[in-house]
């Protein structure tokens, strides 16, 4: 039963997503404080939607706890054996199930959307109703016309296939999840700049309503980028953090987009300016994340995460993208010249930087966004290609290095219209950190540019992040004011972090017989014997590396190399020893014809800042909600008063003109 | 017009969506090849997986004929499923010498009492030492292997039906 009500629950959501299309659009039809018969629908149908979706989302994840093997999904992609946790995540380790999640949490945004946002006029409001429940109706199509994820077995599985291994771990628990709601959140971003667009209501208000689903959304990716970078590095077995891998990328994309449209959504809400702007970021973090979604389930490109390698699918993703983001372009195209330009500012002023920082941030996206889409127009040509760092790292550099400097200063810099005169002592600060870091580091030795440059960028940027502290009572600044300060200090260190691993990371490849020892940096690393090892699911080869710091305490370490039966797969269980000023990285590889072991082992100084940085700026975006909120709350709380005076004042029949707010 | 540049997106977007929509048409190579193809075997010598066959090792690929090198387990059920498919290829005079992994022998006994048995030989490699030099990532998998021991071909999972005359092909470019 549970199989036929989950899809009872999604059929019922898509013909809800019907009725929230329709009333919507109704709403924007109807003259601006008209009631309409049909309109009033769009809100309720759009929370019982949110409803349908999420309780059809938990009768899946119930049916992979209790490994239901009459349903196909759930036969094909998990195992009786399983650990209990790796049960549940593996609800979302597959195309169908992921896809049900992507569509849980778009229902839930734009039920949420409905149910509190009460600022947005409301013609504003069915619009964005209208464009969400058009979105979702695109998605729940997909769902049930192609991939089903209650789809029952003719006869039910004697046993799972089980789930691919790489996901058998805490990290598939987290990193997905949390970028899907990021992914997701953005959708909700999309609607409001489509709904606004269509009614010309961008303003200052319009974008108080966008920010927090903005910001929202940017610290779930923050996080699950964070989450997945660490994931990566230590579950794959290759010591590194970042791959330009077409999966990966496809989530620093609407990350990228919606750095940018975060920014510019900021300056709308306080300044009136970048109308335009903000709109066209609205419509294209969105479009990145769809865009994503189609080369990681469609298969045109080839990925080490090759889920879901079907053209059919691909299709019909790609006739919604079509749909969605050839419409919103179409629409963006016909009416943004409609849009007032907003208030206007000189070059030299905080708004200045934001746009060029804006700019570098989408010239960065356009770099990554090639070199992903690159190698697909080369092959229309029959050519292979594959694009990795040597591309990405300097090209998307160029852009990155005057982004940071501009970053460090300007937070510093006033509204409207600055000096660089007033900024001496400061730019001057910055530049000499800058020129300082890299000469001292150059004295120790050769290292290659980009680090180098990436050590005087962080050494300014997390001295400058701090700088607008000074000379203020911190104990009365903004909370927003703090998130921006703990975000970019926070680039700092993740930057930090990665110039460190870029320019001082060491690497020793070695075959080793029981009983040898390498050295590694600080580091002698012996290897004490390898046993074999079974687990739950899964039988290794475990290598036992006694590790030693400058003759100090030693520790062991378990590198793993595990091969799993259901379905059959090896995988490298790297082992890890964490320092403050690092991590040292161990994996046990084949055993050569001798008897030798390959053992590779990496110092990596500072590696962890590079994820620390992350939390950080996710952090700093919290603390940015935390503080809008707490602005809502006391401007409530004013307005109540004010109120209550107001009904003071009827009620004793005073003249006296109330001041404006 | 005023406002051309605000097509831009569009455009831009349509273009992508045309190529995209193209290579979705196209078809596509699904196999990873292992690196190991057109290698010589690595040299390996292994003890019976049980006591009923002889043990294998790498001087068992010459004398002028191609045979299959299948790797695969007891505890393995994709190879249930691969079995009827290796008794077909060794009706059709395909010579097939098994591996087994991480197997104990009354378990590859009684798989081969159930499930037949296509083998001419089977090496037990307890902690898949042959497996990854060989350059396999799991279980089933099947190689060609020449007259000379070099490896000819790869197919990795199991044997479909309609794999088998391929495999049979390649035994024969391999002669």
């Amino acid at each position: 039963m549970i199989a036929e009500i989950g899809l009872a629950a999604l059929w019922l959501a898509a013909a809800l997503a019907v009725l929230q299309m329709v009333s919507g659009a109704f709403a924007l039809r109807s003259a601006e404080g008209e009631a309409n018969s049909l309109a009033i629908y769009a809100r309720p149908a759009a929370v019982v939607q949110a409803f349908l979706a999420v309780l059809a989302f938990l009768l899946l994840l119930y049916a992979f706890a209790i490994t239901d093997l009459s349903i196909k999904l759930v036969a094909s992609n998990s195992h009786s054996m399983k650990p209990l946790l790796y049960k549940l995540t593996g609800t979302w380790g597959n195309h169908e199930g992921s896809m049900l999640l992507w569509v849980g949490v778009l229902a839930l945004s734009g039920g949420l959307l409905a149910a509190f946002e009460k600022r947005l006029p409301e013609r504003t409001m069915g619009a964005t109703l209208a464009i969400q429940g058009f979105v979702a109706l695109g998605f729940y199509a997909f769902l049930l016309l192609s991939s089903n994820p209650f789809e029952r077995l003719p006869v039910p599985a004697a046993e799972g296939t089980g789930l691919n291994p790489l996901l058998q771990d805490i990290g598939l628990a987290i990193h997905p999840p949390t970028l899907y709601a990021g992914y997701v959140g953005l959708s909700v971003a999309f609607s409001l700049a489509m709904g606004a667009l269509l009614t010309r209501e961008v303003n200052p208000a319009f974008a108080r309503v966008m920010r927090p689903w903005v910001l929202g959304a940017w610290v779930l990716l923050t996080l699950g980028i964070t989450a997945g970078s660490y994931w990566a590095y230590y579950e794959l077995g290759w010591g590194g953090w970042w791959f330009w891998d077409p999966v990966e990328n496809a989530s620093l994309m609407p990350w990228l987009a919606a750095t940018a449209l975060m920014h510019s959504v900021s300056v709308l809400a306080a300044r009136d300016a970048l109308r335009t702007w903000t709109i066209m970021l609205g419509v294209l973090a969105f479009s990145m994340s769809m865009l994503g979604t189609f080369l990681v389930r469609s298969g045109v490109l080839t990925s080490v995460h090759a889920f879901a390698v079907d053209p059919e699918r691909g299709a019909f993703i790609l006739g919604l993208l079509g749909l969605y983001i050839g419409g919103a372009f179409t629409i963006f195209a016909l009416r943004a010249g409609a849009v007032a330009e907003g208030k206007r500012f000189a070059a030299m002023s905080r708004e200045g930087a934001l746009v060029f920082n804006n700019v570098m941030l989408s010239a960065i996206l356009a770099i990554v966004l090639l070199g992903t889409l690159y190698p697909l127009l080369t092959e229309a040509f029959d050519v292979r290609v594959s694009v990795g760092p040597p591309y990405f790292n300097p090209a998307s550099a160029i852009f990155a290095i005057p982004m940071l400097l501009v970053m460090a200063v300007g937070p510093l810099l006033r509204w409207k219209s600055d000096k660089p005169a007033r900024l001496q002592f400061e730019l001057a600060l910055i530049a000499a950190l800058v020129i300082g870091t890299i000469a001292l580091v150059s004295f120790f030795g050769q290292f290659p540019l980009l680090p180098l440059l990436g050590l005087g960028l962080a050494a300014a940027l997390a001295v400058a992040a701090l700088l607008p502290l000074r000379g203020r009572n911190v104990m009365r600044m903004p909370l927003s004011t703090w998130g921006m300060v703990i975000a970019h200090f926070g680039v700092a260190v993740s930057l930090f972090g990665m110039a460190c691993e870029g320019a001082f990371s060491q690497e020793r490849l070695a075959a080793v017989a029981p009983g040898g020892t390498e050295q590694v940096g600080d580091f002698a690393v012996t290897l004490e014997s390898v046993t074999p090892f079974a687990g739950p699911n899964w039988t290794a080869i475990e290598a036992r590396l006694a590790v030693s710091r400058d003759g100090g305490e030693t520790v062991i370490l378990n590198p793993q190399a595990r091969s799993f039966w259901s379905p059959p797969q090896a995988t490298s269980e790297s082992a890890l020893l964490t320092r403050w000023d690092g991590q040292l990285y161990a994996v046990i590889g084949n055993q050569a014809e001798d008897g030798r072991w390959q053992i590779r082992v990496w110092w990596k100084p500072f590696v962890t800042f590079i994820w620390y940085g992350g939390l950080l700026i996710g952090l700093g975006g919290i603390l940015a909600i935390a503080g809008r909120v707490q602005v809502d709350v006391r401007r409530r709380k004013a307005t109540a008063m004010g109120d209550q005076r107001r009904a003071d004042i009827d009620a004793l029949g005073a003249a006296t003109p109330l001041p404006a707010e | 017009m005023r406002s051309l540049y605000l097509w831009v997106p569009l455009a831009l977007f349509a273009f992508f969506a045309g190529l995209a929509g193209y290579m979705l048409t196209q078809e596509k190579d699904q196999f990873v090849e292992s690196t190991m193809i057109g290698q010589p075997l690595p040299a390996f010598a292994l003890e019976p997986a049980f006591a009923g066959l002889p043990g294998a090792s790498t001087g068992d690929f010459t004398g002028g004929r191609p045979r299959l090198l299948n790797i695969w387990a007891s505890w393995c059920l994709p190879c249930i499923a691969e079995a009827p498919q290796l008794e077909a290829l060794k009706a059709q005079g395909a010579e097939i010498i098994g591996i087994a992994i991480r197997d104990r022998p009354e378990d590859v006994a009684n798989f081969l009492g159930r499930h037949g048995n296509p083998y001419a030989r089977i090496g037990s490699d307890p902690i898949s030492e042959v497996q990854l030099a060989i350059g396999s990532s799991g279980v089933p998998e099947t190689f060609v292997i020449d007259a000379r021991g070099v490896i000819r071909y790869q197919h990795i999972g199991d044997i479909r039906e309609s794999d088998v005359p391929k495999l049979l092909a390649e035994l024969e470019k391999a002669k």
